[in-house]
């Protein structure tokens, strides 16, 4: 077991340091080039708060898709392959949703000041 | 440099004296962007310099070539686009690479500033209708006068899409759901094949406060189903926000489509419709793309680093198109 502060909060210390005390210095090219690097670092923060529980989530769901047992990539690689054969598609209502939970699971991590996701998180309520 | 355009410019431009503020704008490993003023006794004259530095001779498969690129600019000009005039083609002797001198045309490329800036208020309403009739322009440039240029379709499109994306070996479940719609939906050949621009968005259109000036970047030209162009425009990656205004985060398809109907040119909506998807598709292929190359490539910055994490948004943006929620 390792000891605290865990990453999250290194990595809030950190970010928080570039914002407060770093950005307000700099100038040109690399105030753009900080701010990505902020906007890494935030990723990163959520992506260790919501990957856990999305990840089993989208494993459990697609064990039922598909009926089969696997790694969360293998169960992707079967369910990619199936869309491809022509196997399975929209017609089946379980993929639907099922594309929409992955999707706004992973909006969330990436990039939830998108728009396209502020839209479907509003009219869905979360 | 200045030394260098200086002698070029002298062999050309009668009357001018040297170069002053020549200053790189953008820049890769292949291609470069150089901005400088000619002094000459009139006035000075704002250039711009497109060129592939010497040594850098072959361009990327989808490139049309900076030649091409040249001839088609001067093409669009001559037609009465809004285009930059090329005043020169790079030669040899010059020792400047491969490339062109064009005329510098002011205004904003940057989609958050024409979108937001009180300046461009209102140029907004009225860019989309535009955009319309230059593209319909485009369109009807002769194709007896066009350099060589790739042939594409909308099958070989899809192909080299699945191509690109199977390529990278990462199981995207919404990707192969757009490539299947993609597959489902080919509409074949359109009615008549056309010059295509490519890579008609924000970015490579100059706008001022009194709208469009000009279309640059032809590095994408080809011929092929002129409806691309209208599509790739509606992507949801080029609207900034402004996910209600589906061209450019300005204006309306129907706005869009008028415009292009006032040059004589008809728009096919189910055509548009199926290049927005595979617009979409396209980028997201692309934001893939950076990821790999950030990975196995040169650039390793983090900024291409964190386009790779862009990829998802293509993904709602496919499920908004094809599995929309609403009722």
């Amino acid at each position: 077991m390792q000891d605290e502060p865990t990453p999250t909060e290194l990595i809030k210390a950190v970010a928080e340091f570039l914002r407060n005390d770093i950005a307000p210095m700099i100038e040109g090219h690399n105030v753009f080039k900080l701010r990505v690097g902020i906007n890494a670092l935030d990723l990163v923060t959520r992506q260790l708060a919501l990957e856990p529980d999305g990840n089993a989530a989208e494993t459990a769901r697609l064990s039922k898709l598909l009926g089969v047992q696997g790694s969360l990539g293998e169960l992707n690689r079967v369910l990619a392959d199936r869309i491809a054969k022509g196997e399975i598609g929209l017609e089946t209502p379980a993929l639907a949703d099922h594309l929409w939970q992955t999707t706004m699971d992973k909006l969330a991590v990436d990039q939830p000041n998108y728009a396209s996701y502020k839209r479907e998180v509003e009219s869905k309520g979360g | 440099m200045e030394e260098e355009l200086g002698r070029c410019v002298a062999s050309w431009c009668f009357g001018a004296t040297g170069v002053v503020g020549a200053a790189k704008l953008s820049g890769g490993a292949s291609q470069d962007t150089w901005t400088f003023d000619i002094v000459h006794p009139d006035g000075n004259i704002g250039a711009i310099l497109r060129r592939a530095p010497p040594g850098y001779g072959a361009s990327p498969a989808r490139a049309a070539g900076l030649d091409a690129e040249a001839t088609l600019m001067q093409l669009a000009h001559d037609a009465g686009l809004p285009s930059p005039r090329v005043m020169h083609v790079l030669q040899p002797r010059d020792e400047l690479g491969a490339g062109f001198i064009m005329q510098r045309i002011e205004g904003e490329t940057i989609a958050r500033k024409i979108l937001r800036d009180a300046q461009f208020a209102k140029a907004r309403p009225m860019l989309a209708r535009q955009l319309g009739k230059v593209v319909a322009g485009i369109h009807a440039l002769p194709a007896s006068q066009l350099p060589e240029l790739r042939q594409m379709t909308s099958t070989k499109e899809i192909a080299d899409l699945e191509r690109e994306y199977r390529s990278f070996d990462w199981p995207r479940p919404v990707f192969e759901l757009a490539l299947r719609w993609l597959r489902d939906h080919d509409p074949g050949p359109p009615q008549e094949v056309t010059l295509v621009h490519g890579d008609f968005r924000h970015g490579n259109l100059i706008i001022g406060p009194d709208g469009v000036r000009a279309v640059l970047d032809w590095e994408l030209a080809h011929t092929g189903d002129p409806m691309e162009d209208l599509g790739w425009i509606c992507v949801n990656s080029w609207r900034f926000g402004e996910i209600d205004k589906p061209v450019g985060g300005f204006g309306s398809r129907e706005e869009l489509f008028a415009g292009y109907a006032q040059a004589g040119r008809r728009a096919d909506p189910d055509r548009v419709m199926f290049w927005e998807v595979m617009g979409t598709l396209r980028w997201g292929v692309m934001c893939c793309g950076m990821m790999q190359r950030f990975r196995i490539g040169p650039d390793h910055s983090m900024e291409r680093a964190m386009i790779g994490r862009r990829s998802s948004e293509t993904e709602i943006d496919l499920l908004r198109l094809l599995a929309s929620r609403e009722r």
